[in-house]
């Protein structure tokens, strides 16, 4: 049976795009339930550096290269390091079992939230999501980006800004050495 | 049924739909939660809050992949803006969180969040 070129490379396409969306999905879902469920802290923090760039995979995924950029340097390069560090300065062993909750309360709130799962999974699957006919397409996204950002969004961009110096200053205060 | 597994790129005919993100989306949440509610270390909460802005920012860019193709102006570009967004203020939030935390490390001795019952020693 001869095939359409032009369908034959689309075919193609997506078995990689799906591929790939699966095998983002296998890595994010089980480093993600480390992070959640690991005893070990260290473990959970070095657990989530993968559900990040998982996530970060999703983005190029979803059509903004630069969405996972901005994870990877940001979230990847920052935070999680400024968790590890924070992991690192605090690990002192508690005193107590760390996981500390009696049996019952672990055994319901899995119950709750397994049932949260199931109530989310029914709305995803059972709603009839109103779909563009016209996909967007994975292309030049920076400087379209850009315009609005200085256009469109420029309140939420100067106050996103003013609220990084905030922060800045608030967390220098809140740690420093304080004479007594 | 057979919908669902077309939708979940279980065929490669068609591309993976907007409901595997969600259910992706739906099970980060889910783990964020349980771990933003039962860990008792305080950095263990905020791996879980971590989590659950990055649900909701996966949330974002898929609406935005699969329902935003016909939004105009500012609306043209809401996925990948609201997601950076969404990172600057976790940055934020995470500064400040460590910020708390190492206070409250120098004056308690200690990150377990049981144990933390005053705002002052």
């Amino acid at each position: 049976m001869p095939v359409d070129h032009a369908t034959q490379i689309a075919a193609q396409n997506w078995q990689g795009l799906n591929l790939s969306f699966w095998l983002i999905t296998i890595l994010v879902i089980s480093s993600g339930a480390v992070a959640a469920f690991a005893r070990n802290i260290v473990q959970a923090a070095f657990s989530l550096f993968f559900t990040l760039l998982g996530v970060a995979g999703y983005y190029i995924l979803l059509g903004s290269a630069f969405l996972a950029v901005t994870q990877v340097v940001i979230y990847v390069g920052g935070i999680l390091v400024l968790l590890i560090f924070g992991v690192l300065l605090t690990n002192r062993p508690l005193e107590r079992a760390q996981t500390g909750m009696g049996r019952m309360y672990f055994v319901g709130g899995l119950l709750g939230l397994a049932l949260l799962l199931g109530v989310l999974y029914r709305v995803i699957t059972g709603t009839s999501w109103v779909v563009s006919k016209t996909f967007i397409e994975p292309g030049e996204s920076l400087r379209p980006m850009g315009r609005l950002l200085l256009t469109d969004y420029v309140l939420p961009f100067e106050l996103a800004g003013v609220t990084l110096l905030l922060c800045l200053i608030g967390a220098a205060y809140l740690v420093r050495r304080r004479e007594r | 049924m057979n919908d669902i597994f077309t939708t979940l790129g279980f065929s490669s005919a068609t591309p993976v739909g907007l409901q595997a993100y969600l259910i992706v989306g739906a099970l980060l949440f889910v783990f964020g939660l349980v771990a933003a509610m039962a860990r008792r270390n305080a950095i263990g909460i905020l791996i879980g809050i971590e989590l659950i802005l990055n649900a909701a920012i996966l949330n974002f860019m898929a609406f935005w992949r699969f329902a935003g193709g016909e939004a105009a102006g500012g609306g043209a570009m809401a996925g990948p803006l609201f997601g950076v967004f969404i990172i600057i203020l976790a940055a934020c939030e995470a500064a400040i969180a460590l910020a708390i935390l190492l206070s409250l490390y120098f004056n308690f001795g200690t990150v377990d969040v049981d144990s933390i019952r005053q705002m002052k020693r």
